[in-house]
């Protein structure tokens, strides 16, 4: 398996992984139990968003949206692709505004983006200019940390993210996947305490894809943040999620959220997506989302 | 890295030098045999021998400083309105959405066709030349400027505004280092074009520098002094080319490949 932790690095960020006993207990602690303060980490409430159409009536992309996130809890959205899911995501980023409803993180509305969220995008975003370590240190530099220190907590989420010997390569000499993880790494590293994964691995082979969700489940365990996770793969989201939600068609909004109870040590098993139990799950989520990826089909075929 | 079956691959100065050490035989070999006559192209060591004596003796040093002081001055002054307009109208793209069809109006007029005028307002001094070049040298600089900031990957503006950045870090930090390789282009087509008018510029009313010297031996007939100025001039735009090259290299090396021309 994937040793990309160092073993001076495992017990420094690991100590959890290292005490505790059966992984049963370790998944549960962190899909339940908070680890302080209020359950709720990111509440949405009533979200609308429309967007102007040039002489037309505007576009409601998504409608109403009511959804809690728990603290520490992986939370992975699915739906029908054009159902708002990135809008959603931008919105509680604070990248884009709601037209109605607001977003609250520890009970405070969202008024713009900041360091207690990282985001990672799709397409990397890496800026092409900066080094691997350049990178991952962009987000230090805007907390204004200095030079010595930056480097350093740099340096720790390179190795995390098993990137050592790259610090210096510009993005162009990466392949996809390893910019996946500087990407990953930068939004680690100013340590926000909510991570918003808007489809990460979408643009990643098979292979690599299945690795960099191993990896996924091993950070989740390891810091405790809350993850909100969009992904239009079904088998991603239950292998990496505590709870999946399923949104429906435009406008969006959600249909239903199903609870995602595997131990961590099944989850990270080459061979659960044969197990039954996920199959089963799997194959709630496509019934959820079957009838709105027809009826947001129809509506492309009618417009 | 030997392909099997690959032909010799000669060295890189062989394949970069050939063309023109063939062209420079051709200039030498033509007048020697008679072909042409030597009144009209004298050979090309007759040329090297003149532009070294000339340049031995300071005679042709002065009109080359005349001229590269001139190009430099209007070089400089555009860079130093063109670039900062540029940021701005690049930033501020709603306001760039109603000044483009004249900046575009303006760039496809010919600083040729502008030149009588501004010898009529500007006089035909040093004033007039170094305002022409300003004028043409400028529009590749602030169009260059325009576009570069306003193509920046919104992605890339996104991911920075995710993490917090402020206005001015978010410009000094994303939007310049991304379209700094958009600015040199600009930059690249700008100093070329500085060195490409002085010599029109100097052949209107001007009594030093390059463009002077050419019409002035054309006159006379004193053709190895031509020849030596149109060599001259041939080099400084090389040189000025490569200095710009390196000067890429270094400030956007992360760049895969930069090339000379």
């Amino acid at each position: 398996m994937l040793s990309f932790l160092s073993p001076s690095l495992a017990t420094a960020l690991l100590p959890a992984l290292r005490r505790s006993g059966p992984a049963d207990s370790r998944a549960k602690a962190a899909a339940t139990a908070p680890v302080a303060g209020p359950a709720v980490k990111i509440a949405a409430q009533g979200i609308q968003r429309r967007f102007p159409v040039k002489g037309g009536p505007a576009l409601l992309a998504l409608e109403a949206v009511d959804l809690e996130i728990r603290r520490g809890e992986f939370l992975a959205l699915v739906g029908p692709s054009g159902c708002g899911k990135s809008s959603f995501m931008d919105i509680v980023a604070g990248l884009t505004s709601a037209s109605a409803g607001s977003v609250l993180i520890d009970g405070k509305p969202v008024t713009g983006p900041g360091l207690d969220r990282g985001v990672v995008f799709q397409g990397y975003a890496l800026f092409p200019w900066r080094t691997v370590l350049g990178n991952i240190e962009f987000g230090l530099e805007v907390q204004q940390k200095p030079k010595a220190e930056r480097q350093a907590t740099a340096q720790r989420y390179v190795e995390l993210v098993g990137l050592r010997g790259f610090e210096d390569r510009y993005p162009h000499q990466l392949s996809g996947g390893m910019r996946q993880r500087v990407a990953i790494a930068r939004a680690l590293a100013y340590d926000p305490e909510i991570l918003l994964m808007d489809e990460p691995f979408g643009a990643l082979d098979a292979q690599t894809r299945e690795r960099l969700q191993l990896e996924l489940l091993r950070i989740k365990h390891s810091t405790h943040k809350t993850f909100l996770f969009v992904t239009h793969s079904i088998d991603e989201a239950i292998v990496l999620a505590d709870r999946v939600a399923v949104m429906t068609s435009r406008p969006g909004t959600i249909k239903t959220v199903l609870d995602v109870s595997f131990p961590a040590q099944r989850r990270e098993d080459p061979l659960f997506r044969n197990d039954p139990a996920f199959i089963a799950l799997r194959e709630r989520v496509w019934q959820a989302l079957h009838d709105e990826v027809d009826k947001a089909q129809d509506e492309e075929r009618a417009s | 890295m030997s392909r099997p079956q690959a032909a010799w691959e000669p060295p890189q100065f062989f394949v970069k030098s050939v063309a023109i050490v063939a062209f420079l035989g051709l200039w030498e070999l033509l007048p020697r045999l008679g072909w042409v006559s030597r009144s009209f192209l004298p050979p090309f060591s007759e040329v090297v021998r003149y532009l070294a004596g000339s340049l031995a003796s300071g005679d042709l040093t002065r009109h080359i400083l005349i001229s590269l002081g001139r190009s430099a001055a209007g070089f400089s002054l555009a860079l130093l309105v063109a670039l900062p307009l540029g940021f701005l109208l690049g930033w501020f793209s709603g306001f760039e959405r109603y000044v483009d069809p004249l900046l575009q109006l303006f760039r496809q007029t010919s600083a040729f066709a502008l030149f009588p005028l501004f010898i009529l307002l500007l006089g035909i001094g040093e004033t007039s030349k170094v305002a022409i070049i300003f004028y043409g040298a400028q529009w590749p600089i602030l169009l260059n400027t325009i576009s570069g900031v306003k193509n920046v990957d919104p992605l890339l503006v996104k991911s920075a505004r995710s993490m917090g950045v402020g206005h001015f870090d978010l410009f000094r930090k994303v939007v310049l280092p991304a379209a700094l390789p958009t600015i040199f282009t600009g930059l690249r087509l700008a100093a070329s074009f500085s060195i490409l008018i002085i010599v029109a510029a100097e052949t209107m009313g001007a009594s030093a520098g390059l463009g002077y010297v050419l019409t002035n031996s054309q006159y006379n007939f004193d053709l190895p002094r031509m020849y030596a100025a149109i060599v001259t001039l041939a080099l400084i735009g090389l040189g000025t080319n490569y200095l710009l090259v390196w000067l890429e290299r270094r400030l956007t090396g992360w760049k895969q490949d930069i090339l000379p021309n």
